[in-house]
């Protein structure tokens, strides 16, 4: 049963050369068979009542979109819903139609609920908090006192906001259970034009709470964040000619860049380290890749060709390598190289035009987009193991599917589609599923999702 | 004979005699009222004199300059109406009304004032007509717009086309006579693309095109520092349409005047 656990073991035997074996794939990332939880709704005493629904969604959307568990139907629940541990009464004899006894555990491990797990609980006004009460319990379990894996007080204010926050923290205890990080919390910077020109906004993971960051009132776009957090890299036409700027994303201000001389400096990458970065510049005529210090200083060229080379992404894990697009194959594809340089290899198989590669955070996959199968123009999502090359392909056609970039949990990915008519951003679930449109306003693209 | 000759001598001057004498007598006038006699002025202070306040000329085209011309003595301020406000004792002010428009000189001392004014007429056009088109010799933008030609380029390529070589021959022609006029002049070189291509991409791809554009001026003779290249990929493109005839338009090196 907790073999869903193993999300990121990948012990597949590693199948050389090329190959589409989705399944396995996104099963080693994603999961295979999910565990089932039964979450029902929560009620609220005193004035939280007045936040309850809100907590409600909240919980079950976290839970639901981490995408570990399969959620037991709402409409199969029993009518008698245990909101404390001491609700459970263990019947002498268990009658799944007695309408008039205790809770019991069996009412949710049994069919038709047939849940593995029980989030419960209940929220109350205390001292003019917030107060949540919540337990998890492990349902297959044949007595209450073996059963309880959470049993936790969490405290917010009296509002919405507090209702979001506990819900947050009760989900993220929930999934940390499972070792899988929740999302709760993390952002996603993206390019909107919705105030009149490209800038960067930020919002949280679920598309609430969106904000306009810069406000250059020019072309801002091409945006990377540092693995700690606190930097935002991009690319700025508010000097003239694309230009990399840095800002702060702790004080919001600009920190000093020193961009070399050239018609473009682009698309730049921080290492994992912080230290370094690395991006795209034509100082030398073509767009070629660089390596510098995070203030732009100690520049060292890394690759040499009378090509098109942009959009380097460095291994996250390792700091070692790099992904990146080059045309100097012909079309552009996606390559790979050691940190220095060397050993430049070609991922994608030369089909079609491959772009936007994105390392998940264990290091061991990119998402990138591809037009294999399709004219110019028509991009997918695909997933490839960057050891065995194999690939799979999440998107199948619906619109133009460009730069996905994977969540800190490197279980979700987000992504801009014009599925929709417009060009918006989507989440998904590693394996495709779990569509979820996050913006509407304007167009909206360059996704970075990050802690 | 002599006696009707003397006696008609003798009536003659008696009637003169009495017309005379009656003329003295009831023609005494009585005097004149005092205000009309000429008596001592007391000391008034005068009103300023305006010896002149002249519009030259009265009648002009729109857009044309009339001259207001003023001499004043005797006045402690002098100021023209419409806008022009004080003014010296004597001058001139070339005016520029857009139609036709009464100009009015005041001019004030202690005695009061006196006001002058003129007219100067102004013959708009029966219709406002569209200002007129600029020759290629007014500026350098519109000399660039109408003189120098955007070329074209294939799909994910910068290199320039046999159809472009022969624009840009003629654009570096034009080129090198309008930086002759334009001394202080550049000219931006921007690159774009079709939208099919990854932004990223085609932010090299476009600056390629830029370049290759600016090096193939740049062999023919035209100056390299007057030359930018700019890259905008397909963050710009003129035709937003998902065909080839779009396509083609965006996948262009764009000429525009600094």
């Amino acid at each position: 049963m907790k073999n869903f656990i193993l999300i990121f073991v990948f012990t597949l035997a590693a199948s050389v050369g090329y190959g589409q074996q989705g399944s396995d794939i996104v099963g080693r990332i994603v999961g295979g068979q999910k565990a089932v939880i039964a979450i029902p709704d929560f009620r609220g005493a005193g004035r939280a009542a007045n936040f309850v629904s809100t907590f409600n969604e909240t919980l079950f959307r976290d839970i639901e979109q981490a995408g570990v568990f399969k959620m037991a139907p709402k409409s199969m629940f029993p009518l008698n819903v245990p909101q404390r541990p001491e609700d459970f009464r263990k019947p002498l004899q268990y009658d799944p139609n007695n309408r008039t006894r205790a809770p019991w555990l069996l009412d949710w491990s049994e069919p038709p609920v047939s849940s593995d797990y029980l989030a419960f609980g209940y929220t109350a006004e205390q001292e003019n908090q917030m107060v949540l009460f919540g337990w998890l319990f492990n349902v297959r379990q044949p007595e209450v006192s073996g059963a309880q894996l959470i049993g936790k007080i969490y405290h917010g204010s009296l509002d919405e906001e507090g209702a979001r926050k506990v819900a947050h923290e009760f989900a993220t205890d929930i999934l940390r259970q499972f070792g899988v990080e929740s999302l709760a919390g993390s952002k996603i910077y993206f390019v909107s034009n919705r105030s009149g020109s490209k800038e960067i906004w930020m919002m949280d993971y679920d598309g609430s709470n969106q904000k306009q960051f810069t406000f250059y009132k020019n072309l801002i776009t091409m945006p990377n964040v540092s693995p700690d957090g606190t930097r935002l890299a991009f690319t700025s036409f508010a000097g003239g000619g694309p230009q990399i700027v840095v800002h702060s994303l702790e004080t919001g201000r600009k920190i000093p860049f020193y961009n070399q001389r050239a018609s473009m400096n682009a698309t730049a990458a921080f290492t994992p380290d912080g230290k370094q970065i690395i991006y795209s510049s034509t100082a030398s005529g073509w767009a070629q890749l660089y390596r510098a210090n995070a203030d732009g200083s100690k520049l060292e060229r890394l690759t040499n060709t009378r090509s098109i080379e942009v959009e380097p992404k460095i291994n996250p894990k390792t700091g070692n390598e790099i992904l990146f697009v080059s045309g100097r194959g012909g079309p552009q594809q996606v390559y790979k190289m050691n940190i220095d340089g060397t050993d430049v290899t070609r991922l994608t198989t030369g089909e079609g035009e491959a772009s936007n590669p994105s390392w998940n955070p264990q290091g061991s996959h990119m998402a990138f987009a591809w037009t294999r199968g399709y004219s110019p123009g028509n991009w997918n999502i695909f997933i490839m193991d960057v050891a065995t090359r194999e690939y799979v392909q999440l998107t199948q056609g619906a619109g133009r599917n460009e730069n996905p970039t994977w969540a800190p949990d490197g279980r979700h990915m987000v992504f801009s589609s014009n599925r929709g008519g417009s060009m918006q951003l989507w989440s998904m679930l590693a394996d495709g599923t779990q569509l979820r449109q996050l913006t509407s306003a304007g167009v909206n693209e360059k996704p970075v999702w990050t802690k | 004979m002599n006696t009707r000759r003397a006696s008609v001598l003798a009536l003659a001057l008696t009637l003169s005699f009495f017309a005379a004498g009656c003329r003295k007598k009831v023609g005494v006038p009585p005097p004149p009222a005092a205000a009309a006699a000429p008596v001592a002025p007391k000391p008034v202070a005068q009103k300023p004199m305006i010896a002149f306040f002249t519009a030259e000329p009265s009648t002009i085209e729109r857009g044309q300059a009339s001259v207001l011309k003023w001499d004043v003595k005797g006045a402690d301020s002098i100021s023209i109406n419409q806008g022009l406000g004080t003014v010296t004792a004597s001058g001139n002010r070339s005016v520029f009304p857009s139609s036709t428009t009464s100009y009015t000189l005041t001019a004030t001392n202690e005695g009061g004032s006196s006001t002058e004014s003129v007219t100067v007429n102004v013959n708009a056009p029966a219709t406002v007509a569209p200002p007129a088109t600029p020759t290629p010799s007014d500026d350098f933008g519109s000399m660039v717009s109408k003189l120098i030609q955007d070329i074209y380029f294939d799909y994910d390529k910068s290199e320039v086309r046999e159809d472009s070589r022969a624009i840009l021959t003629k654009n570096s022609d034009a080129l090198k006579s309008i930086f002759g006029k334009f001394p202080n002049n550049t000219l931006t070189i921007e690159g774009h693309c079709d939208e099919r291509g990854s932004a990223e991409y085609n932010l090299g791809l476009g600056d390629r095109r830029a370049t290759a554009t600016k090096d193939f001026l740049t062999q023919l003779g035209v100056s390299a520092d007057r030359l930018r290249t700019i890259s905008y990929g397909k963050e710009r493109p003129t035709c937003t349409d998902s065909d080839e005839s779009c396509w083609s338009k965006n996948r262009r090196s764009h000429f525009v005047a600094q």
